[in-house]
């Protein structure tokens, strides 16, 4: 178990949990910063006090019924597809890796990528605008041509840990990479 | 090496016994599929696997010992140990697991009598990775992308695809149960008692005959259809621009799938069954839906009533259009005596149109009734049916689109022509390009005499033009809507995403696995739970191929067809099924 101060590429805490089940399986969960109330509370004022100005100007009370309607249909959305609460990598040794994304409304969504299509995991970086962001991300291979590389997968796309947070998980998996080769 | 055993969730209660289940080649893992109890007759165990071996094209074996003591059966290990002598493997597993603990134990001995160990030793680089499974879920689940297993492909398939196809594929030995009186006692996931229901098992047996029945109707239509005077030219013409005959023809198609005797082999197969069936029976069902509304209150009568009247609508509005175009249109100023041709030679066909309207007003009443009953068909059929009834009733707006469209199309490519021979230029044909030439004078003289002539006279050919390509555009936009609509319905593969909500472990894309907790000397524990498609996966995986009307020219090709004058057929069907 390990837990230090990390921060994300904009500079919002997010915690990193290591836990070791085995001397081959490893599992790495980045959590998010929780949907913030005040920003919530801020949006919904603003759209309804909105609508009674247009409600105002109308005198029609769909402008009312339909603004508490687009707010709450907004947040559902909000909280099943967009707000991620912890990213999760589980690796094991010699029968592959696993990504996990939880959303704030509890839906996981899965993927699993087998070890004879996993060449490795490195960090790449990436320049956008002025800032040159680090990700760790898997090359995938195809188990026909094992030398080249078909696609990469960038991991915690959501959560987005800094070179720190990056580094210390990189060394976790490729010594279980190592021991599977 | 890490060594990968995939135990059922069903014999984590089991009696002791035998482990039966199949090394994965090429990979260092085991699937365990059943565990034979005591007491047995080696013998007779031996006999059942190769047996069962020449059924399923599976290499079962027995794969090591499983010992889950109860009160006074102490002192089994060094029984199960001897097995292993009985048994000869490369590799003997031993499982065992004490009531009130959750984790097990395993060992692994080698044929050269070392033993594995699971324990964190210094030299432990040998490790055990124990995977529980659901069986049933596994066995009844298809990975996708499907890959038939039957068939020869390059790559090899991988360790998950191969559980998967294993569990699948020993269907066979999941007959005999503990329950029953055979000489051999298994324990897997009938064990746990599943129900099955009599009324599938009813159906099943009876849809067979039922097929056979269908199948001999079919060859009945087919032989109709073979008549030779259906194939005469204009009969043939008319079959393939009228839907109906389309949305028919396309069916019996499917029917001839769905209906035939043979029962599905592959994977694929059994789903395009199962969704043109589904499919079927909703466009049926939807079909008598629509009867039972339209029949009801005497709604068609009233329908039919009105279809006279609003034809006398359109007529009469195409004719003050007429009138409009024939005096000063939108403040344009039109060459009289074109306009006064052109707009006489349109009226007269809308007086004709009318005189035909009200020549079958009387039986309209009788035919929409009739035609209204072929809707049983399905809703596809009723949709064909109304795009055809449109088609008809704007087939003067057709006609004047054609003519329309060829005057202007002649006057477009008369006045090129004549421009290069204004410029002096000629169009070579032979090298097709434009070249120059010398002409007489007389030639240029009758040349820019015509050119000035169509010149303007071309302002009240193309207003015309626009006006009826518009109307045309109109009528092909709302047929293109009902095409589509139909098109939907026929390919939308509805019992494929019935599986996908009801039993989402049947379409599967793959596994995720949750770590156990355990307690410390066991092996590592993980659940294996079946990542079920998603939706728009499953669509596209599983549409059925259509005879789809697309667009035949991209938007500029047909803006320059417009502009030039040629005919335009938006809606191409292609002739083939796509795959």
């Amino acid at each position: 178990m390990a837990e230090e101060e990390f921060t994300d590429i904009n500079g919002n805490s997010i915690s990193l949990d290591c836990q070791s089940h085995s001397a081959f399986c490893r599992e790495f969960t980045v959590t998010s910063p929780k949907l913030s109330l005040r920003k919530v509370m801020i949006y919904t004022c603003f759209v309804w006090l909105f609508a009674y100005a247009v409600f105002f100007f109308t005198e029609n009370t769909t402008v009312l019924s339909s603004a508490i309607i687009l707010t709450l249909a907004g947040m559902m959305i909000h909280i099943h597809f967009v707000k991620v609460d912890h990213e999760t990598l589980l690796i094991i040794g010699s029968l592959g890796v696993q990504l996990s994304s939880s959303y704030a409304s509890g839906r996981e969504s899965t993927i699993f990528i087998e070890m004879n299509k996993l060449k490795d995991i490195v960090i790449n970086e990436a320049v956008y605008m002025h800032s040159i962001i680090y990700y760790l991300c898997i090359l995938i291979k195809d188990p026909a041509d094992p030398e080249t590389v078909t696609s990469v997968v960038p991991l915690f796309p959501s959560s987005k840990p800094r070179l720190n947070c990056l580094v210390q998980m990189y060394r976790s998996c490729q010594e279980i990479l190592a021991q599977s080769r | 090496m890490v060594l990968k055993i995939f135990f059922p969730q069903c014999c984590n209660t089991a009696d002791s016994g035998l482990l039966v289940g199949r090394w994965i080649p090429g990979h260092n893992s085991a699937v365990v599929l059943a565990v034979i109890h005591y007491p047995f007759i080696p013998g007779q165990v031996k006999k059942y696997l190769s047996e069962l071996q020449s059924q399923t094209q599976v290499d079962l074996t027995v794969l090591g010992s499983w010992s889950m003591p109860k009160e006074g059966q102490e002192g089994m290990d060094s029984f199960l140990k001897d097995l292993s002598t009985i048994f000869p493997q490369k590799s003997w597993i031993q499982l065992s697991r004490e009531i009130g603990k959750t984790g097990f134990t395993c060992q692994v001995v080698q044929n050269n009598g070392k033993l594995l160990q699971d324990q964190e030793q210094k030299n432990g680089d040998d490790k055990i990775i124990l995977i529980h499974y659901d069986q049933r879920k596994v066995m009844l689940s298809q990975l996708h992308p499907v890959q038939d297993v039957g068939q020869k492909s390059d790559v090899e398939p991988s360790e998950l695809r191969l559980v998967f196809q294993t569990a699948a594929q020993s269907q066979p030995l999941f007959f005999l149960d503990k329950y029953d009186d055979g000489p051999l006692k298994l324990t897997h996931w009938q064990s746990e008692g599943r129900e099955a229901s009599i009324i599938a098992e009813l159906l099943k047996q009876a849809s067979v005959p039922v097929c056979i029945f269908l199948t001999w109707l079919l060859s009945l239509w087919h032989w109709l259809c073979s008549f030779r005077i259906l194939y005469l030219r204009p009969v043939l013409f008319i079959s393939s621009k009228l839907s109906t005959c389309v949305q028919s023809g396309y069916r019996a198609v499917h029917f001839q799938t769905v209906f035939s005797p043979k029962k599905a082999t592959t994977h694929m197969d059994f789903m395009r069954k199962a969704n043109t069936f589904v499919s079927f029976l909703v466009d049926m069902a939807l079909g008598l839906l629509l009867i039972s509304w339209l029949y009801r209150e005497n709604r068609i009568s009233k329908l039919a009533d009105t279809l006279v009247p609003v034809a006398d609508r359109v007529a009469k509005e195409l004719q003050e259009l007429l009138e409009w175009l024939m005096g000063a249109p939108a403040g344009l100023k039109m060459n009289r005596a074109l306009d006064q041709v052109l707009g006489r030679f349109f009226l007269y066909h809308i007086h004709l149109w009318i005189s035909y309207i009200h020549l079958m007003s009387p039986f309209i009443e009788r035919i929409l009734w009739y035609v209204g009953l072929s809707a049983c068909l399905g809703l596809t059929f009723a949709l064909s049916i109304l795009s055809d009834i449109v088609a008809l009733l704007t087939f003067h707006i057709y006609c004047f689109y054609v003519y329309g469209a060829r005057l202007y199309c002649l006057k477009i490519y008369g006045l090129s022509s004549l421009w290069r021979l204004f410029r002096g230029k000629k169009w070579n044909v032979l090298r097709q390009r434009v070249d120059s030439c010398s002409y007489d004078l007389d030639q240029l003289f009758i040349g820019t005499l015509l050119f000035t002539i169509l010149l303007f006279l071309l302002p009240t050919t193309a207003l015309y033009y626009l006006v009826f390509t518009l109307l045309r555009l109109v009528v092909v936009l709302f047929q293109g809507v009902i095409h589509l609509s139909v098109d939907f319905i026929n390919s939308f593969p509805l019992f494929a995403i019935g599986l996908r909500i009801c039993r989402p472990y049947r379409l599967a894309e793959g596994v995720k696995f949750k770590v156990l907790c355990q307690e410390p000397g066991s092996p590592l524990h993980l659940m294996m739970e079946i990542n079920p498609l998603k939706c728009s996966a499953v669509l596209q995986c599983y549409r059925t191929p259509t005879y789809s009307c697309y667009p035949k020219d991209s938007w500029a090709a047909l803006c320059k067809k417009l502009f030039v004058g040629e005919l335009i057929y938006p809606w191409k069907q292609k002739t083939t099924k796509t795959d």
